[in-house]
């Protein structure tokens, strides 16, 4: 159990820069997500925090004590590979007593913690196995079983589950809360998957081009995004972003957009931006087809079971609506929206979230 | 379906294949089982009459069972070191980030290259200024320089080919990067380890060139020099020869039939991932 903090952290891979600067806490107990596109420097991250790259600044606390110096089998932590990373000669039992060994635990004990481990785990029946004789989800357990044996102060996951199928996905994302309960441990874990990282995390941290774009609760970073960015990555379908100017009409502020020939009003806080030019950005799920502002023409609808989702075209943009799954309009038809104004989300031109 | 025809010719193929790189072979093995008669007979004789007659002679008269322990000595420090060695080079070769690692193990190739004939004269002058002529360690010296090369580039292929995640969780789980690679990167790499080990003992038993050079020592001298330099008072010892060269093979071919499947696939790795 520990607290992690990360400090200024910087990394280059030769001229790339990978981690510019950034800092980060993980609360003791918590489970915190590092959620980034591809290349975004997560796993790069999750290296340093174990030891197996250098960063080229900065500092690493775990627990409150420095380990920026220290090798990783003397962080007191444990990882969780992509690709799993069993020990393709030692059996399933072997695999979960090695960490045991190298530690130099003794037989009695190396025993008692395997047995826990395989029981929490359900891989009583395996443990004779070789890793090749094992399925995906199978292996997938004896990974997170030979990093809870030893009980680190930090387990660290690296896209546990991006090598299962959806159904087992669904099924592992249940258990790793539930472990998460039991062993009220610290964890890291690293996803490119928004939906993995809205259901498993108690804490999200975006990652993108090296920084820390957000950090804190799921819910606030969907429904509260500091930039352009988290906005975007954030939701399925993604956000609608309409560019344009905040003028001032008649009795309120109205958001002018010439290459879509759109005037949308805007709430009446809206009016102190008079004459800037924003973003406005709309989640699909409040825009849903009904008397409104709002118009486009109907391109295609996506039935996605309880729901339909409805890509439309005005001018040069391009909107995403929800409606009913038994919402049917034929294609070219203009749809009129209804919009729900207090969830409106307004950005600079920086990208930065207005408030 | 293939043909009979096609059938046939392969056969036909394997079978000329087979019998023209065995049949020395079979002719020494015959002719060390012949007596003294029937080894000069005109027309020779194909049936042997399974006479031990030259073996017990090549050990008693000729000093085999020296050259034997020789080679097994010379040859069995050459892999041990080579291995070793390479271990630890092709595995800094294999995982280090460092430029300029392409350009290593071209120039070992290269090294490789090099006509015997051009370095047996400096070869020589190093170990007479050492004093290592006519000792063990003079041979063995240049054969691990000579059989490196290709150690590192195999055991550098299977490095490669071995996830690096696997030694991120070896250093996770408590090793050190020595225990790392001797716990998980080598078991991992028995195939690459074996094919190597095989074709540098190979190589050392086989050698011929600097052995008649650096050994003159009769009591020194390896398999290959020893037998090449059977003399008879008045005649060849063909028979004595055959038996020797005879028992100079078999080891290899033990070995090679003991560890063919490891052997195959290690000679095989790197063309198919797996």
């Amino acid at each position: 159990m520990a607290e992690l903090r990360l400090e200024n952290i910087s990394k280059s891979h030769g001229r790339e820069k990978v981690l510019e600067s950034l800092s980060l806490t993980v609360p003791d107990g918590g489970f915190t997500i590092i959620l980034g596109p591809s290349g975004c420097g997560k796993s790069t991250l999750l290296r340093l925090v174990a030891g197996l790259d250098r960063q080229d600044r900065g500092r690493v606390f775990i627990g409150g004590a420095e380990v920026t110096g220290l090798a990783p089998k003397d962080r007191d932590v444990a990882m969780v590979f992509q690709s799993y990373a069993l020990y393709p000669h030692m059996s399933v039992a072997q695999n979960l007593a090695f960490p045991l060994k190298m530690r130099g635990a003794s037989k009695t004990q190396i025993a008692s913690q395997v047995e826990r481990a395989a029981g929490l785990l359900g891989l009583e029946g395996l443990l004779a196995r070789k890793p090749r004789e094992l399925s995906g989800g199978q292996r997938q357990r004896v990974a997170i079983g030979r990093a809870l044996v030893r009980e680190p102060a930090l387990f660290l996951f690296d896209e546990p589950l991006s090598n299962l199928d959806a159904q087992l996905r669904q099924n592992m994302r249940v258990e790793m809360l539930r472990l998460h309960k039991r062993l009220a441990a610290t964890m890291v874990y690293v996803t490119h998957d928004q939906v993995e990282a809205m259901t498993l995390g108690s804490d999200i941290a975006v990652l993108a081009q090296g920084r820390v774009q957000q950090a804190g609760p799921p819910g606030e970073i969907y429904s509260r995004p500091a930039n352009l960015f988290v906005a975007g990555f954030m939701g399925s379908p993604a956000i609608n972003l309409l560019p344009g100017r905040v003028e001032l009409e008649g009795g309120g502020p109205v958001l002018s957009c010439p290459s879509a020939e759109l005037k949308l009003p805007l709430p009446a806080a809206a009016a102190s931006w008079g004459g800037r030019s924003i973003t406005l950005g709309i989640r699909p799920e409040r825009l849903s087809p009904g008397a409104g502002p709002l118009a486009g023409r109907l391109e295609l609808i996506e039935r996605v079971g309880p729901e339909s989702v409805l890509h439309l075209s005005r001018g040069a943009l391009d909107l995403r609506a929800k409606a009913p799954a038994d919402f049917a309009a034929p294609a070219g038809q203009s749809v009129s929206l209804r919009a729900e104004p207090e969830s409106f989300l307004f950005f600079d031109q920086q990208g930065r979230r207005l408030v | 379906m293939r043909s009979r025809g096609q059938k046939a010719a392969f056969w036909l193929a394997a079978g000329l294949a087979g019998f023209f790189s065995l049949a020395p072979f079979l002719w020494f093995v015959i002719t060390s089982l012949k007596s003294q008669g029937s080894v000069t007979a005109i027309p020779p004789t194909l049936l042997p009459e399974g006479s031990l007659h030259f073996y017990w002679s090549a050990f008693a008269g000729y000093g085999l069972l020296g050259f034997v322990l020789n080679s097994l000595l010379v040859a069995g420090l050459t892999t041990a070191l080579t291995i070793s060695i390479a271990t630890l080079a092709a595995y800094a070769l294999a995982r280090l980030r460092l430029r300029g690692t392409g350009l290593v193990l071209g120039l070992l190739l290269a090294v490789g290259m090099f006509p015997q004939t051009s370095l047996a004269g400096p070869v020589w002058r190093i170990l007479q200024a050492l004093g290592w002529l006519n000792t063990y360690q003079g041979l063995v010296l240049p054969y691990v320089t000579l059989t490196l090369p290709l150690g590192v580039w195999i055991l550098t292929t299977f490095f490669k080919e071995l996830p690096r995640e696997l030694e991120g969780a070896a250093l996770i789980d408590g090793c050190n990067r020595w225990q790392a690679l001797w716990r998980v990167i080598l078991p991992l790499s028995a195939p690459g380890v074996f094919t190597a080990a095989i074709l540098v003992f190979i190589y050392a038993w086989n050698e011929f060139f600097f052995a008649l050079l650096i050994m003159s020592d009769r009591a020194r001298q390896t398999l290959p020099v020893g037998i090449a330099l059977f003399q008879g008072q008045y005649t060849m010892p063909w028979g004595e020869i055959a038996a020797a060269s005879t028992v100079a093979t078999l080891p290899l071919v033990a070995m090679v039939l003991l560890f063919q499947k490891r052997i195959v696939s290690g000679l095989s790795a790197g063309a198919i991932k797996g």
